[in-house]
């Protein structure tokens, strides 16, 4: 009488399960393989073609924070997929199970319950304390930090008399963005305080964009730069980065603004220091007679630059227009 | 009320809904002011000559009280309520503007720069400023009060103040029926550009003269066919 020997058992197989494979092993060798395959191709590959670029710190940095959630989020990612299919391909209901209930229920697992809060601990704290970093160390992360930034690059904030002193090359160049219905301007005052429609800057340069605007409320987005700051009138938001790389940088609004705010961009260039500062030179040379014309550089400026034109304007009957002097309802302190 | 009764009830109900919204949409969505066509019998190499007006205000629309740009057909002769011009690519536009309105200053004097016109300048006529028939580029509106509009194409980076009526005039001698007839006080700016590749650029006016409305810029700055509009650029 031959004598059959028993079949190895398969090493997925649950010991204790009579016969039912391991599921749980199963799914992770399904799932291990090709998480850790995603995210070098993620980190390595795709990771440095990652949005906004690497053009500046601040761009930089935010590359770096997408690869860190990308590579975070795609295992998590193809495991509800795999899981998913899995389930789907191997469990489904047999001809002879007639249970409508429930199994029974499970009731305290000490082990499981101080893994999961302890797990999700660790998740969210690191996660809290690696976005902090994030922001504090980039000088707020290309973020507008309203008027009295704290997270600035040079320990203490450049006092007007330092922002229109003559810019010299390595030091950091202060661009004054003043948004308007419906166009952004950049003013430069460490030369003479040109304001431009072109927004020119060099590279390997810390810079500190001083963000306002003349009526509504806009957003100065500099995509390329990773810098995007709300313009908000009579307020000096102040955002910082260092340029790293030349190239064009897309500016847009990314605040709706009126009607032609889907108009409201314009391209930057990141050049060469020498570049820039010959660019600036003869900028400045030539819009002089214009910048003799406009306000001394401030920091914000008020619709009411003419003194006494806005009670004219008010006892012509002419509220609201003119460029921008208004009513006393809005701007009490004229009339 | 009867089953019959009620089911007219909504029927009516649910035509006058759609009705509304049909109308919103044709009427206010879905409406522009007509296109101005340059094009038409244009010689490629021959500049193209246009002549618009800026009135503080107009009799032609459902709000009279907006200061509007007109522009005469090139077909009619007759003045046009419309922005939207169309225009031969790479071709010199010449351009007449007829200024109505009074001055305003602007909000940020750096548009009271001439840019991308040929040479980069502008002539004037008129009396606002003293510059009668000299090419200038520049117009400093709060020292003089003497823009009253501008012809702005930002993406071409054109920008034309027209010198204003100033405000020290008889009320008399200020156009109060648009198109306004030659008549009344104005000034005369003409300059000239030249067309790009086809394309649509809008353009504004920078003066904010949407009056009654917080920062003047809605109204005739937001509608387009008054104080805005576009340049269909075609080849």
């Amino acid at each position: 009488m031959a004598t059959t020997t028993p079949a190895a058992p398969d090493s997925t197989e649950d010991p204790a399960g009579a016969g039912e494979p391991r599921h749980g092993l199963r799914i992770f060798l399904l799932w291990v393989v090709p998480a850790i395959a995603a995210d070098l191709l993620l980190w390595f590959v795709y990771g440095p073609h990652m949005p906004p670029g690497g053009m500046s710190s601040s761009a930089a940095s935010q590359q770096f924070d997408f690869k860190v959630m990308a590579v975070l989020a795609t295992p998590v990612v193809l495991f509800v997929l795999i899981f998913s299919g899995y389930a789907f391909v191997t469990w489904r209901a047999r001809k002879d199970d007639d249970s409508e209930h429930d199994g029974a229920p499970i009731r305290g697992h000490v082990r499981v319950q101080v893994a999961w809060i302890t797990i999700s601990s660790v998740l969210v704290l690191g996660l809290a304390g690696f976005g902090t970093y994030e922001l504090i160390a980039p000088n707020g992360a290309g973020s507008g930090e309203g008027p009295s930034p704290v997270w600035n690059p040079t320990g203490a904030r450049l006092t007007v008399a330092q922002m229109t002193a003559p810019w010299r090359p390595g030091h950091e160049l202060v661009v004054q963005v003043i948004a308007q219905q419906w166009l952004f301007t950049f003013r430069y005052p460490q030369f003479g305080g040109v304001e431009t429609p072109k927004l020119e800057l060099p590279v390997d340069t810390p810079i500190q964009f001083d963000v306002t605007s003349l009526d509504v409320i806009h957003s100065f987005w500099a995509y390329q730069l990773g810098v995007k700051a709300d313009a908000n009138p009579q307020v000096d938001n102040v955002a910082y980065t260092t340029t790293r790389q030349t190239g064009t940088v897309n500016v847009r609004c990314a605040e709706l603004c009126g009607l032609w705010h889907g108009a409201m961009y314009t391209d930057g260039k990141v050049v060469p220091a020498a570049a820039f500062e010959a660019w600036a030179r003869s900028t400045q040379a030539q819009l002089a007679s214009v910048t003799k014309t406009l306000p001394r550089f401030a920091l914000i400026y008020t619709p009411n630059e003419i003194k006494g034109l806005n009670k004219l304007y008010y006892q012509a009957g002419l509220p609201g227009a003119g460029g921008g002097y208004y009513p006393a309802q809005y701007y009490p302190y004229e009339p | 009320m009867s089953l019959l009764a009620r089911a007219v009830t909504l029927l009516v109900a649910f035509l006058a809904v759609t009705a509304g919204i049909v109308f919103v949409v044709v009427h206010i969505l879905l409406a522009k002011p007509p296109t101005v066509d340059f094009t038409a019998g244009h010689v490629a190499g021959r500049p193209v000559d246009m002549t618009v007006m800026t009135d503080p205000v107009n009799d032609v629309s459902d709000h009279p009280d907006w200061v509007s740009y007109f522009v005469r057909s090139p077909q009619t002769g007759k003045w046009v309520h419309s922005t939207i011009w169309q225009l031969p690519a790479h071709t010199r536009i010449n351009v007449t503007a007829y200024e109505f309105d009074t001055c305003d200053p602007l909000r940020n004097q750096v548009m009271g720069q001439v840019t991308g016109t040929i040479g980069g300048v502008m002539s004037v006529s008129g009396e606002t400023i003293g510059v009668n028939g000299k090419a200038i580029s520049l117009v400093n509106s709060d020292t003089t009060c003497g823009v009253a509009h501008t012809f702005t194409v930002p993406s071409l980076g054109i920008n034309v103040p027209f010198a204003g009526v100033p405000y020290a005039v008889p009320l008399s001698k200020v156009c109060s029926l648009g198109p306004c007839a030659m008549s009344f006080l104005h000034t005369t700016t003409t300059f000239s550009f030249v067309t790009p590749g086809p394309g649509e650029y809008r353009w504004q006016c920078f003066i904010p003269c949407g009056l009654a409305t917080v920062d003047g810029n809605g109204h005739a700055m937001s509608t387009i066919g008054f104080m805005t509009g576009y340049l269909d650029v075609v080849s």
